[in-house]
C-alpha cells in the first residue's frame, strides 16, 4: 500500500512538472535571432507560397537571423487584445491613425535609433513620416504603405444596368443615380457602405470629407453636427429608404463587405484605393469585374480625399537583437521594393510567379517622382487590370489629400458608426437628434484622450 | 429547517478541533491518512495552482483593475471608484441592461420550456429515443462559431435566405432578420435557443429516469392522463433540477455574448448590445489600449449582481427544492 502511494505520488508528480515544462519557452538556443513577423491571414496558398520565398531570401541574407511567420490582420477589437496581452508578433502592421497613441503610450519599441541609419529615413514625405515619430522627430513606426479612399465599382453589374463600366461615377448624384439602375436592373446592392467595427464612422467621415466637412476642427473640438454630415446622411437615407438601391446588409465591416463585393453582390462601395489585392488574394475577385475611380469631391474648397496608411511597428516586448533584425525586416520585405531597383524587380518577380497582383494603385509615401520611378521598375511584372483603374490612378493625385482626424478618431469612429446603423435600419430615424447626440460623444471621447 | 451535514464523521469533527491540533503526522492534519495523504496532496497539488492561476487570479486581478486605470502595457495608476462613476454615466449602459433583460426574458419564455417538453416527450417515446437524444444534442456539438456563420446564412435578408425562401412559400417575409431592429433580437434568442437546448434536454432525460416507474403505473391505475402524470409526477420529481436550471439558465443568459457578437456586433444601432457586448467594447474597442478599468469595473457589478440573485433565488426556493 505504502509502495503504491508513493508510486503515484512520484507519477503525480512527474506529470505536474511535464505540464509546467510544456509551459516553458521553447525558443532554441542556436545563437540564431529568432524573428516572428506578420503574414496576412486567409491568403490562397500562392501568396502564402510567395511569402515564403521572401522570407528564404531574407534568411539566406541573413544567416544569424531565423524568420517564423504569424497570421495577422489588424482589427480595432483584435489588435488591443494582442496588444495588451502580449501575443503580437516581434513585426506588426497598424494603421496611421495609432501610430502617435502606442507611441506617446511606450506601447511598441522605440526603434528610432535603427530608423536614424535607414537611407531613406529623410526622404519620406514629411506628412506620412509624422504618423510614425514622436515629439522629437524619432520615427518609432516605419510607414510602409499610404493610400487615398477610392469608389470600387463591379464593372459586369455596371454593364448589367446598361451602364457605361468605362464611365463611373463623377458626382454624388451619379452614383445615387447608379446606385438605383443597378439595384433596378440586378437586384443586387447598387450601393453599399461600412457600418461595423469602427469601419461606419471610417467610411461617413470619408464622405464627409468628400463633401468639405470634417468630423474635428484640429484644436480639440468635435465637429459632427454639420451642413456636410447632414447631407452625408440624408443622401444615405434617400439610397436605402427612397430608391431602395443599398441592398439588404447594413452590418458589413472590412472584411464582409470585400467578399460580398468579390462575389458580385455590391455595384459600389468606398474604401482604401488599395484594396485590390485583398480583393483578389483573399476573396477570389474576377480582375475583369473590377473597376476603381476616384472619390467625386463637392464642389467646395475644403473638400478633399481622406487618406491613410500603414506602419509597420516592433513589440515592446522585442529584445534589442531582435529589434535589429526586425528593423532589417521591414528594410527588405516592405521598403527596399519601393527604394531599391534589384529588390523591387525580385518582389515583383516572386509575386508574378505565383500569380500574386502586382501593380495595385498605392499612394508614395515618399514624393510622386519616386513612385513613378518604382513604378517602371516592375513594369514588365505589372499583372493588376491597369486600365479598369485609370480613372483612379490618372486623377488621385490632383485631389487634395487629407489626414485621419489624430485625436480619439477610433473611439469616434464607433460613435459614428452607431449613426449609420440607424439610419440604416431606422427609416424614420431623427438624424437631427442622432447628430446631437453623436456630437457630445464624440466631444467627451475627444476631451478624455487630450 | 435544518441543513443535513451528509459528510463522514470524521471531516466534520476535523473542523471543530483546534487548529493547533492539525499537524503533519497526526489524524486530522493536512497530509493524515483520514484526508488521503501525501498522495491526495500531490495529486490535488496541480489542480489548485492551474484553477488558482487560471480562475482565481484573473478573478482578483479583475477585482485590483477595476480601481485603476491601466493600459496593461504601461504601469497602472489607482483611480478610486472613478471607473465605476464612469460606467454608471455611460448612457449605453442602460441600453445594455435592457437589451440583456430582454435577451434573458425571451430566453426564459421560449429557451426554458422547450428542453423539458422535449425531455418528456422523449421520455414517451418508445422507439429511437437514441436517435432523438442525438438529434436533440447535435447542436451542442457543432461548434458555436460554425453553428452561427451557418445561421447567418439561413437569417440572410434576401429573398433567397434560407428562412425567407421557407417563409415565401406561404407568402410572408422577406425579413431582414439581422437588419431589422424590432425582430433581431428574437432572431438571436431562438439559434441561441436551438443551440443550447440539447445539453438540458440531456439532462432532463437523465433526471427522468431517477423517476420511480411506479409513480406513473399507480397513475395509470387511478386513470391519469398523460398531462395529469407530467403535472403531477414528472414536474414535481424534477423539481430540484429544474430550480438549478433555471438559475443556470438566468445566469448564462444575462453573460450573452457569442451571439451578439458573431450575428451583428451589438447592432442595427446598439440594439443587440449587451452587458457582455459593453464591458468588451470597454476593453478592446478602441485600438490603443481599451479601457480595462471601466471593462472590470462593469464586470465586477454584473457579477455582484448575480450572486446576490443567485443567493437571493436559493434562499427563495430551498423549501421548494427540499419539500
Amino acid at each position: 500500500m505504502t509502495t503504491s502511494r508513493a508510486a503515484a505520488s512520484v507519477a503525480a508528480a512527474a506529470l505536474a512538472v511535464a505540464g509546467l515544462a510544456a509551459c516553458s519557452d521553447d525558443e532554441p538556443d542556436d545563437g540564431r535571432t529568432h524573428l516572428t513577423v506578420t503574414i496576412d491571414a486567409g491568403l490562397e496558398q500562392a501568396a502564402i507560397d510567395a511569402f515564403d520565398k521572401r522570407v528564404e531570401q531574407f534568411e539566406d541574407a541573413n544567416p544569424d537571423i531565423d524568420v517564423e511567420t504569424q497570421e495577422y490582420t489588424w482589427t480595432a477589437g483584435t489588435f488591443t487584445a494582442q496588444l495588451a496581452g502580449g501575443t503580437l508578433p516581434d513585426v506588426f502592421v497598424v494603421p496611421f491613425t495609432d501610430g502617435r497613441g502606442l507611441i506617446e503610450r511606450g506601447q511598441i519599441a522605440d526603434i528610432g535609433d535603427l530608423t536614424a541609419d535607414l537611407p531613406y529615413r529623410d526622404d519620406y514625405n514629411p506628412n506620412v513620416a509624422a504618423a510614425g515619430e514622436d515629439a522629437e522627430g524619432d520615427l518609432w513606426a516605419i510607414p510602409i504603405s499610404a493610400y487615398g479612399q477610392g469608389l470600387h465599382y463591379n464593372r459586369s453589374l455596371f454593364e448589367a444596368a446598361g451602364l457605361d463600366p468605362d464611365a463611373p461615377p463623377a458626382t454624388w448624384e451619379e452614383v445615387r443615380a447608379a446606385a438605383d439602375a443597378i439595384a433596378e436592373e440586378t437586384g443586387e446592392a447598387g450601393y453599399a457602405v461600412m457600418t461595423n467595427d469602427n469601419t461606419g464612422g471610417w467610411i461617413l467621415t470619408t464622405v464627409v470629407n468628400a463633401l468639405g466637412g470634417r468630423t474635428d476642427d484640429g484644436d480639440g473640438n468635435a465637429t459632427i453636427d454639420t451642413p456636410a454630415m447632414r447631407q452625408a446622411l440624408g443622401d444615405l437615407r434617400a439610397m436605402r429608404w427612397e430608391d431602395e438601391s443599398m441592398g439588404d446588409n447594413f452590418l458589413y465591416d472590412w472584411g464582409t463587405i470585400n467578399q460580398d463585393f468579390a462575389s458580385g453582390r455590391i455595384g459600389m462601395y468606398v474604401s482604401g484605393g488599395g484594396n485590390y489585392g485583398n480583393l483578389f488574394t483573399q476573396n477570389a475577385l474576377d480582375p475583369d469585374d473590377y473597376g476603381l475611380t476616384i472619390l467625386p469631391l463637392a464642389d467646395d474648397p475644403n473638400a478633399g480625399v481622406l487618406g491613410g496608411g500603414t506602419l509597420a511597428a516592433v513589440s515592446p516586448n522585442a529584445e534589442p537583437d531582435e529589434q535589429a533584425a526586425a528593423v532589417k525586416w521591414i528594410d527588405f520585405y516592405y521598403m527596399e521594393k519601393l527604394t531599391v531597383q534589384e529588390a523591387a524587380v525580385a518582389d515583383a518577380e516572386v509575386k508574378a510567379e505565383s500569380g500574386q497582383p502586382v501593380g495595385a494603385p498605392e499612394l508614395p509615401v515618399f514624393d510622386k517622382a519616386a513612385y513613378d520611378e518604382a513604378q517602371t521598375w516592375i513594369a514588365e511584372y505589372v499583372n493588376v487590370p491597369v486600365d479598369q483603374m485609370s480613372h483612379y490612378t490618372d486623377h488621385v493625385f490632383d485631389q487634395p489629400l487629407l489626414n485621419e482626424p489624430a485625436v480619439a478618431t477610433q473611439e469616434v469612429y464607433g460613435i459614428l458608426d452607431t449613426v449609420v446603423q440607424t439610419v440604416l435600419t431606422e427609416e424614420d430615424a431623427d438624424i437631427d437628434a442622432l447628430l446631437d447626440t453623436a456630437q457630445a460623444e464624440a466631444q467627451a471621447a475627444i476631451d478624455a484622450a487630450v | 429547517m435544518t441543513s443535513v451535514d451528509t459528510r463522514p464523521a470524521g471531516v466534520a469533527g476535523d473542523r471543530a478541533r483546534p487548529r493547533t491540533a492539525a499537524r503533519p503526522g497526526r489524524p486530522g492534519g493536512l497530509l493524515s491518512r483520514a484526508r488521503g495523504g501525501l498522495p491526495t496532496l500531490v495529486f490535488l497539488a496541480p489542480m489548485l495552482v492551474v484553477f488558482g492561476v487560471f480562475s482565481w487570479l484573473p478573478i482578483g486581478r479583475a477585482v485590483v483593475m477595476s480601481f485603476q486605470r491601466t493600459n496593461l502595457v504601461a504601469d497602472p495608476v489607482f483611480v478610486g471608484v472613478a471607473n465605476f462613476q464612469q460606467v454608471f454615466a455611460d448612457p449605453l449602459l442602460w441600453t445594455a441592461v435592457q437589451n440583456t433583460a430582454y435577451f434573458a426574458a425571451l430566453a426564459l419564455v421560449f429557451g426554458y420550456p422547450i428542453p423539458l417538453v422535449a425531455a418528456v416527450l422523449m421520455s414517451e417515446v418508445r422507439k429511437m429515443r437514441g436517435l432523438f437524444s442525438a438529434l436533440a444534442y447535435l447542436p451542442v456539438v457543432v461548434p458555436p462559431v460554425v453553428a452561427v456563420l451557418l445561421w447567418k446564412l439561413f437569417y440572410d435578408a434576401g429573398e433567397d435566405g434560407v428562412f425567407n425562401t421557407i417563409l415565401g412559400w406561404v407568402g410572408l417575409g422577406p425579413f431582414a432578420w439581422l437588419q431589422e431592429s424590432d425582430i433581431v433580437m428574437p432572431a438571436l434568442v431562438l439559434e441561441a435557443t436551438w443551440a443550447a437546448a440539447g445539453g438540458t434536454v440531456i439532462i432532463y432525460l437523465a433526471a427522468l429516469t431517477g423517476v420511480d416507474p411506479s409513480l406513473y403505473e399507480a397513475a395509470e391505475i387511478d386513470g391519469g392522463g398523460v398531462w395529469r402524470k407530467v403535472w403531477h409526477i414528472t414536474l414535481p420529481q424534477l423539481r430540484g433540477i429544474l430550480l438549478v436550471t433555471f438559475i443556470l439558465q438566468i445566469i448564462g443568459t444575462v453573460q450573452v455574448f457569442l451571439e451578439p457578437f458573431l450575428f451583428t456586433d451589438g447592432g442595427p444601432a446598439n440594439r443587440t448590445l449587451t452587458l457582455l457586448l459593453l464591458i468588451y467594447r470597454y476593453a478592446f474597442t478602441n485600438s490603443l489600449g481599451g479601457d480595462y478599468g471601466a471593462a472590470a469595473a462593469l464586470s465586477l457589478m454584473l457579477a455582484v449582481v448575480l450572486t446576490a440573485f443567485s443567493v437571493l433565488y436559493f434562499r427563495l426556493t430551498r423549501s421548494w427544492s427540499n419539500a
